[in-house]
């Protein structure tokens, strides 16, 4: 039954994946991607860790991606924004990179038929990744943290608001950067 | 309960929660109308009910129409996404002991994910209206909800904390020493004016504020899609006020009466105070909204983290 479920999940999140590629409509793209991450949260929950799932729903699909689709709400691309993407979906820009991530895959089939695949079976529960986050891992937890408030600062300088021009246009703007530094 | 029960139990909860999101839009009028001292929809049935069947019949009646300038199929699945993930909230709830449909062990976050995926209904809806109000609508409430949801979350950290568990039903369990709405006041508050913001009804409905966008996000819907939009808004209210019950007010927790009957005044008392901020409060502007979240809102949902912290750890050792 798990194992019926995994694979309907992969194929789902592989084939959004693969449209989320080749859409030339860049809200359809969004849409596919997100299915994608959806369907990698059901296989996390499926391999036993649904905190990873829950996250993964709640900072991929649900904060960072509608960042993408409020940038896209911005440029409001339209029909030449999709002609442009046709353009760029010419044979000759996408054969090298294809090629390499071909050979890439390659590897990876041969590291997974060497190996046993991901192990199902223990119960990864939301106490246990806080123990080993604040145990363990400490150390990474506070470089990350780090970043994030380099980013934080960094998001600030560019979105402040300088105090001679002081109009209402920019108070409007100003939300945007903010969002989106806390929510990575 | 049996896997049949359960199945029969999920169906009973959609049926309940469409039913009472339909009879909630004669309801909210009607309260609205008395507290604004005039009568309020009251001239078909017993004190004007009838008049959530005339609706439906009118809303679901209407020609069902996609504009030729809107991307379609994304069109119609917009508002059919926010009924389907706020449906799939109600999954978590605890209406009596065991009385659920899953008390899975990240239970919480669960309600938080599908709440943040509802942002989407709103923002594909707009985006694929081509309209500018709609596009409007849809940038304010992308930024509205995004930003709200980080101390809709982080306010409820202090009640996981308190309990040590992410599962509705241990959290309800918890409260029979008192419940959290005192020791978590701060969080409640948060909770409640975020919730207000990521379900933006009045007063901080800014993504469709009419005065100044028309309708917003759902300027081009009309009919059974327009139904739907206003169908998820409403089951977002109710399952806020759950949400509210569970992890404030003690859940099902109450002397004399079933569970399920104290678990239904308390839910059905918090959709109440929702209406009346609704009558009572005007809407601020959006600038003011952006700058109450980021400015009172978070530092008090981090003070609020760091006090609760303080004391479990001294309460309950290291």
């Amino acid at each position: 039954m798990e194992l019926i479920l995994f694979y309907i999940a992969a194929a789902v999140a592989l084939f959004a994946t693969v449209f989320a590629l080749t859409r030339s409509n860049a809200a359809h793209a969004l849409i596919y991607l997100i299915v994608s991450l959806l369907a990698v949260a059901v296989i996390f929950f499926l391999l036993g860790a649904p905190f990873a799932a829950a996250l993964e729903i709640l900072v991929y699909a649900g904060a960072i991606m509608v960042l993408f689709v409020f940038v896209i709400m911005m440029l409001n691309l339209g029909e030449e924004g999709q002609e442009r993407e046709r353009q760029r979906m010419h044979p000759a820009v996408w054969v090298v990179p294809a090629l390499l991530s071909t050979i890439l895959l390659v590897e990876m089939v041969v590291l997974l038929t060497k190996f046993d695949g991901p192990q199902t079976g223990a119960l990864i529960t939301a106490k246990q990744v806080g123990m080993s986050l604040y145990g363990p891992y400490v150390l990474a937890v506070e470089i990350a943290s780090m970043l994030l408030l380099a980013g934080l600062v960094g998001a600030y300088h560019v979105g402040r608001r300088f105090r001679s021009n002081d109009s209402d246009e920019q108070s409007i703007a100003k939300p945007t950067p903010e969002s989106r530094e806390v929510n990575n | 309960m049996s896997e049949g029960m359960t199945i029969l139990f999920a169906l009973a909860v959609m049926g309940g929660a469409v039913g009472s999101a339909a009879v909630l839009t004669w309801f909210e009028r009607r309260l609205l109308g008395i507290w604004q001292d005039r009568y309020g929809p009251n001239r078909l049935g017993a004190f004007g009910i009838g008049q959530v069947a005339a609706d439906m019949l009118k809303l679901l009646t209407k020609h069902d129409w996609v504009p030729p300038f809107a991307d379609k199929w994304v069109f119609i699945f917009a508002p059919t996404a926010i009924v389907i993930v706020m449906l799939l909230g109600f999954a978590v709830v605890p209406f009596g002991p065991d009385l659920h449909i899953i008390d899975i062990n990240i239970g919480l976050l669960f309600f938080l994910g599908m709440t943040s995926l509802a942002v989407y209904s709103v923002l594909l809806g707009a985006l694929s209206s081509n309209n500018k109000y709609a596009l409007l609508g849809g940038l304010r409430s992308a930024a509205q909800m995004v930003s709200y949801e980080v101390f809709m979350g982080l306010s409820l950290i202090g009640v996981v904390m308190l309990t040590g568990s992410f599962s509705l039903q241990d959290i309800v369990e918890a409260q029979r020493d008192g419940w959290y709405f005192i020791s978590q006041f701060l969080g409640l508050f948060v909770f409640v004016i975020a919730a207000i913001a990521e379900s933006h009804r009045l007063p901080f409905d800014l993504p469709e504020a009419e005065h100044e966008l028309t309708a917003g996000f759902h300027t081009e819907y009309s009919g059974m899609k327009f139904t739907l939009f206003m169908l998820g808004e409403y089951l977002g209210l109710i399952l806020i006020s759950c949400m509210i019950t569970t992890l404030f007010f003690g859940g099902w927790l109450g002397p004399w009466l079933p569970p399920i009957v104290w678990f239904g005044i308390k839910t059905f008392l918090i959709i109440c105070f929702f209406i009346l901020l609704r009558a009572a409060i005007p809407r601020p502007r959006y600038d003011q909204l952006m700058s109450l979240g980021w400015k009172i809102m978070l530092p008090l949902t981090l003070i609020n983290l760091v006090v609760t912290g303080a004391v479990a750890l001294w309460m309950y050792g290291g």
